[in-house]
């Protein structure tokens, strides 16, 4: 088993590749608008921005199957939005109401959809990695021929049930890639002042789990990376870690000031590295796409995302019989 | 169109802050992302972003200026080729009030509507757990216990069972006992001694369509998998709005076995009968661990389902019949009475007994009922027999502060106080670590005698 760095970058046509800007650019339009809401009081609670790491769910989305399972922590709108969930239900859970994806009871941090294969937004950090292996345990046990991408970031890669989880998943083959999302901050942790060693995708070789680093501002790196863990898992030979590096933009959550790190770091990051701008001058540069037509996928993107505004602040709180329901099946 | 940049909440409390610094000056053109001031609270300063494109048409709220308050308009921003001009008019009246729109919506059902009343239990239902003339025969707890997971595995591809020890050694408390012969790996699986890891991937099958069976080799060990129980199982059906939930039991003995001291013998039924989203049984006798584990494994709810080590070989009725199960939620009256109630579940149902027929040799007749399930409990059969008795004591293991008896005690008072002669008397477990000398840990321990003078006490002799 030999852990290493990727550098394969798959063919790809200029449809998919103004795809891959239009799905990433919706993620982070629609964040700046929940963090709008946010500051106007119409989103409560905890608000974890995914602004910055875009190309990760969009990278690995284009590398699943219908079918396919993921599951997340609390930063999780992205990967609602990646999976193919309805902007609308998901700002209206942000607002906690009725129509939101959990009719406005779990909120941010706890969204599900079972017909998306969506198996949530956890809030407790490292919770979720068990539990997709499970889901991939599930799977292999109706001989499903599906995938799981539980996605965790490095500060739950710290977490004892995440190593037990390697094991458990090594020693029974399980088809689950864990995606650890390394935004290098967890909270306002530096990596290096929490982690013993600078890289995560080597912690599955005590088990047996092959894995890799991708660079997480590269949609087309992480595609290509998805693709072979896909193909690895599904071939019936057990789990694979994909250490993607990422950064986030925002703070940790709204009430996050980031103190912890540099103005300059954060503007270099999305001055040379974003991936939207990535893509966009790809495209242009290429020739595959226009100024215009760029212009008219931001327009289109913007009417969703203010739609999806209005829809939420429009539908009604949840009945007050609805405290009472959906406790027990 | 000119849009108003309103000063933004910063935190759930925030109510106004300080417009520290502006990034920005008027004329400029800004994009999403871009940084266009410094707002302070009293916790921290924090960056506010443009989240729409335009150019920077006027600043209202002067850098410096303190106690902005939340959602009022602190600059306009204009789209390409708009003037200040034009904006500035728009700017100007209605903003505040529709900004503080969302504000007044948010505390609304909370405090003005009354919270409505929790669905009232069933009335209180007499049936008999197998019709009369059952053949029965008898058979220990341990026994019956697996016979339920075989049954229930011979009926659902779904079901399997998981834990330490469950398969190749066929159980550390021998409960699995030939499940890995007819059901083979597949789903008779042992784990590594790992258990909030192995619960957390339970839960996981659960959502993915499968019905697990945990198996805790104590319950005690379940401490490091509580998250998972609670958390992840017991909650998502509510915070995914219905749309899954986890249809599964976690099972292993509970409470205090015998010498084995104060990490390996605690009573976790009133913790887990805390959790909204779980279902708890705590079965005494082998017809109902029987009837109430099939229930549990066929309930798509997460269940929890506390045994205890010392009952494991006792022997009881069990009716045989193709198909017996017990429903949840029915309490069962062991011994009609009608001078004092005796309320217990699990273990405790022993030390109710015995002190029943020693009681009776006095020539006091107790009524004893076991709960056999703390979630849902059975209020109406316990209310009517106090309401026949007029007096109450609950016997349980467990630690005496927050006990199953606490909460019985008032939901009695809430609503049967006019019927009450005495006060109703807990007998807990003591409020100590498990010792482990064999004359202390007799003492930690209920004992008969304990529940004999409680009842004494109650009925005033």
């Amino acid at each position: 088993m030999a852990a290493r760095k990727t550098k394969a970058k798959p063919n790809i046509s200029a449809q998919e590749l103004t795809q891959y800007y239009e799905d990433m650019l919706l993620i982070r339009r629609f964040e700046e608008k929940a963090g709008q809401l946010y500051g106007m009081g119409l989103i409560g609670g905890f608000c974890h921005l995914y602004i910055g790491q875009e190309a990760v769910v969009v990278g690995l989305e284009a590398a699943a199957e219908e079918g396919d399972k993921r599951l997340t922590s609390y930063r999780d709108h992205g990967h609602m939005l990646a999976a193919g969930m309805d902007p609308n239900g998901v700002m209206a859970e942000l607002t906690g109401r009725i129509d939101g994806y959990s009719k406005g009871k779990g909120g941010s941090m706890h969204m599900f959809s079972k017909e998306k294969h969506f198996y949530g937004g956890h809030g407790i950090v490292g919770a979720q990695v068990p539990i997709g292996a499970g889901l991939a345990f599930a799977d292999k046990y109706l001989e499903n021929n599906r995938v799981t991408f539980t996605y965790f970031g490095d500060g739950a890669a710290n977490q004892g049930q995440v190593y037990e989880t390697f094991n458990m998943a090594a020693i029974w083959d399980l088809p689950v890639i864990f995606v650890i999302e390394n935004n290098q901050y967890a909270m306002g942790t530096a990596q290096k002042r929490s982690t013993s060693s600078p890289d995560f995708y080597v912690r599955g070789e005590a088990f047996g789990i092959p894995g890799e680093a991708v660079d997480g501002m590269d949609v087309l790196a992480v595609k290509a990376a998805g693709q072979k863990a896909v193909a690895h898992c599904r071939s019936g030979k057990g789990p694979y870690i994909l250490e993607v590096k990422t950064y986030r933009y925002r703070g940790h959550s709204m009430s996050d000031p980031a103190k912890y790190r540099t103005r300059e770091e954060v503007q270099k990051m999305r001055q040379e590295r974003d991936s939207i701008e990535t893509v966009r001058s790809m495209l242009l540069t290429g020739k595959h796409a226009s100024e215009e037509d760029l212009k008219a996928i931001d327009k289109k993107v913007k009417e969703i995302v203010n739609a999806s505004a209005e829809f939420a602040k429009d539908s009604p709180e949840p009945a007050v019989e609805e405290l009472w329901t959906d406790i027990y099946a | 169109m000119a849009t108003e940049i309103l000063m933004p909440a910063l935190s759930p409390t925030m109510e106004e802050g300080t417009l520290a610094k502006w990034m920005v000056s008027e004329g400029d053109t800004v994009a999403s992302g871009d940084i266009i001031a410094e707002i302070e609270t009293d916790k921290a300063t924090m960056e506010f972003e443009a989240v729409d494109e335009g150019v920077i048409g006027k600043i209202l709220v002067a850098e410096g200026t303190e106690n902005v308050k939340v959602n009022s308009a602190i600059a306009v921003l204009l789209e390409e080729g708009e003037s200040a001009d034009s904006a500035a008019a728009t700017s100007s009246e209605p903003a505040p009030q529709e900004a503080s729109e969302p504000a007044a919506e948010t505390p609304a059902p909370a405090a003005e509507a009354a919270v409505p009343a929790a669905p009232i239990s069933p009335a209180y239902d007499s049936t008999p757990d197998w019709p009369e003339g059952t053949e029965l025969k008898q058979q220990t707890v341990r026994e019956a216990l697996r016979d339920a997971m075989a049954e229930e595995m011979r009926g659902d591809d779904t079901v399997f069972l998981m834990g330490e020890e469950v398969a190749e050694y066929q159980g550390a408390y021998k409960i699995s006992q030939g499940l890995l012969d007819e059901f083979g790996a597949k789903r008779v699986i042992d784990t590594p001694i790992t258990e909030h890891g192995f619960a957390g991937i339970a839960v996981g099958a659960s959502f993915g369509g499968l019905r697990p069976i945990v198996e805790f080799m104590t319950f005690n060990f379940a401490m490091q998998a509580i998250d998972q129980i609670i958390n992840s199982a017991a909650k998502t059906l509510y915070m995914s709005g219905g749309q899954m939930g986890a249809p599964m039991v976690f099972r292993g003995p509970n409470g205090a076995a015998a010498r084995v001291g104060a990490q390996h013998s605690q009573d976790y039924a009133a913790w887990y009968a805390h959790i909204p989203g779980l279902k708890v049984v705590m079965p005494f006798s082998a017809s109902d661990a029987k009837g109430l584990l099939k229930s549990a494994i066929r309930d798509d709810n997460p269940v929890i389902f506390l045994e205890n080590e010392i009952l494991y070989g006792r022997s009881f009725d069990v009716p045989v019949l193709d198909d017996f199960t017990v429903p949840f939620g029915k309490a069962r009256i062991w011994r009609e009475g009608s001078d004092v109630t005796l309320v217990s579940f699990g273990i405790g149902m022993h030390y109710a007994l015995e002190a029943a027929d020693k009681l009776a040799e006095e020539g006091i007749s107790a009524e004893v009922i076991d709960l056999r399930s703390l979630r849902p409990i059975d209020y109406e059969t316990v209310l009517a027999s106090v309401q026949k008795t007029n007096r109450c004591v609950t016997v349980e293991e467990g630690f005496p502060v927050g006990a199953i008896g606490n909460h019985l005690s008032a939901v009695i008072m809430e609503r049967a106080f006019d019927y009450l002669d005495a006060p109703v008397i807990n007998c807990t477990g003591k409020d100590v670590p498990m010792p482990y000398a064999a004359n202390l840990e007799k003492l930690a321990l209920v004992t008969t005698d304990e529940v004999i003078a409680a009842v004494k006490k109650v009925t005033y002799r």
